[in-house]
């Protein structure tokens, strides 16, 4: 059983740009605290970023504001050309505890964003058994979300914003509370996704080497409001190891212990 | 986990054991009559009808055949008169209560514009209404129903409330970023995971609806099971009155039975009933 084709289930032909300038967030009106400031960040389409940084530093303030959560009180954020003003489709997000309808089946999950858009009954339900196709959950279409298993439940919430067609895949920590063997193997199916679906991805992690392991360049941020810095982003580093990654080569070690300097130096 | 069968006779075990407390009961009670038993808060438990009677004038109640009174097989007509009230008032305090209770779960300013009002009427018991209520409405099955809508409606509100308020922020995120409409958002995410919630309001609504019937009862009705419980104690008949209790309480713990089956029937599945 071969899976379909990603490329002609979505219909962008590109990810989006993601344009960040100058953001500032602060909590707490005009003596409050700032969580973020100063962050200014050029994603291009289709690039795979991973932000990386201690508890506290902002990390998943920064996708928040990208999915439109939460309004930056300073500065810019556009994506695809156009200015975050709220959540939208155009931004799919996937969030650490998956966030799935617990009251619908696996399929109802993954249709939901189409038919909440107007997409047709018939068409919504072909595209989301394509896409629950593509992350092998075929079997359990009509199971519950309480009824799977971590990993399975994030797969279903990463078919159900893939389903929907995004510019921007949102991950926040998406994988952290996998086990390990699941973690692994859901970040080696994110990669073959990503080069599949061609969208612009922005990862939030803690671990370093999932950073490595997935992206084309990895974010360091530093500071928080914890440490009496607002965060702000330290370092930007490329992943230059090309596309068949090991997580045991000599170079991909070199590269998670010069990450793990900058993220531990701030 | 258990596995199937162990869970199964487990499960059996239970009901065994909670049918021999109600056993013991009716034994203590059988025994409290023949002894003439004086208890606690000066309860004379020879002025009670033995169990056995109680069951003979139950069985006439709903079958006829044994006294052939005016009494006699007046059961069900009694049980239907009741359960038409009890529904009318129920499905009216849920229908108010359901849709007011989203609302004031979902926006503050709704909230802040009747949450006083709610919180001085909720205190106020039925018992309190009855007087105005038989001189603004008048006996009869209205005051009746009147009554069973407020006393249901605010159990039925401030479940719906808190199981708004409960609702995971995430689920209303998910469904933000995949592109729903604020009505939408309403309508398919906040009461489906509100439901579990609002169908605890619902049995507490409907177990009062039945509390309050009898005192709705009470007054200018000829037919319904409160009104035959008050007809028995005007004429002293206290196995009548006892027979009338057992009857509402069935009948409350069978109409409870039917709202939570008949709810997982329509939602089959779907884990919108909390398991009990």
């Amino acid at each position: 059983m071969s899976a379909p084709d990603l490329s002609r289930l979505t219909r962008h032909t590109e990810g989006g740009r993601v344009l960040v300038d100058d953001l500032g967030k602060r909590y707490g009106g005009a003596g409050g605290v700032d969580a973020v400031a100063g962050v200014s960040l050029d994603i291009a389409p289709g690039e795979f970023v991973a932000v990386v940084g201690a508890s506290g530093c902002g990390k998943s303030t920064l996708l928040r504001i990208l999915a439109g959560f939460e309004a930056p009180t300073r500065g810019r954020v556009e994506v695809g050309g156009r200015p975050v003003t709220g959540p939208g489709p155009d931004r799919g997000v996937v969030f650490q505890d998956y966030g799935l309808f617990p009251w619908l089946t696996v399929a109802e999950n993954v249709r939901f964003g189409l038919r909440q858009r107007g997409t047709p009954r018939r068409r919504a339900g072909q595209i989301a058994d394509a896409f629950i196709e593509v992350v092998g959950l075929t079997r359990f279409a009509d199971r519950f979300p309480g009824e799977l298993s971590g990993g399975m439940q994030q797969r279903v919430a990463i078919a159900r914003v893939l389903a929907n067609d995004p510019a921007v895949l949102l991950m926040d920590e998406p994988f952290g509370a996998l086990d390990a063997l699941t973690r692994t193997q859901m970040q080696h199916e994110l990669r073959r996704l990503y080069r599949e679906a061609g969208t612009t991805v922005v990862f939030v992690t803690h671990s370093i080497e999932e950073a490595v392991y997935l992206a084309d360049r990895v974010v360091v941020m530093t500071g928080g409001a914890a440490k009496g810095v607002p965060g702000h982003i330290s370092d930007v580093v490329p992943v230059l190891l090309g596309e068949d990654r090991d997580v045991n080569a000599a170079d991909f070690n070199a590269l998670e212990r010069q990450i793990s300097e900058r993220v531990h130096a701030g | 986990m258990t596995s199937p069968t162990s869970g199964r006779s487990a499960a059996a075990g239970r009901a065994a054991l909670g049918f021999g407390v109600l056993v013991g009961i009716v034994g203590l009670w059988h025994l409290g009559v023949r002894g003439q038993w004086v208890l606690v808060f000066d309860i004379k438990m020879g002025f009670l009808p033995e169990p056995v009677e109680v069951a003979r004038l139950l069985w006439d109640f709903a079958f006829g055949g044994v006294f052939d009174d005016a009494f006699s097989g007046t059961l069900w007509q009694h049980l239907w008169a009741s359960t038409g009230r009890v529904l009318a008032g129920f499905g009216l305090a849920a229908a108010l209560a359901i849709p007011l209770g989203v609302l004031m779960g979902r926006y503050r300013l709704v909230h802040a514009a009747f949450d006083p009002a709610v919180n001085l009427f909720r205190p106020i018991p039925a018992t309190a209404w009855v007087p105005l209520v038989l001189l603004i409405i008048g006996f009869g099955s209205q005051a009746t129903i009147f009554l069973i809508t407020l006393s249901a409606f605010f159990p039925i509100l401030l479940n719906t409330v808190g199981a708004v308020r409960e609702v995971p922020p995430r689920l209303v995120e998910a469904a933000q970023m995949l592109g729903t409409s604020r009505a939408n958002v309403l309508l398919k995410v906040i009461v489906p995971a509100s439901t579990p919630g609002i169908v605890s309001g619902l049995r507490i609504g409907l177990g009062l609806a039945w509390v309050i019937l009898v005192l709705g009862e009470s007054n200018g009705i000829e037919w319904g099971l409160g009104s035959m419980i008050t007809l028995a104690r005007e004429q002293v008949r206290t196995d009548r009155v006892v027979v009338g209790m057992i009857v509402i309480g069935l009948a409350g713990f069978l109409s409870d039975r039917i709202l939570v089956h008949g709810l997982k029937g329509i939602f089959r599945r779907r884990p919108l009933v909390r398991s009990t």
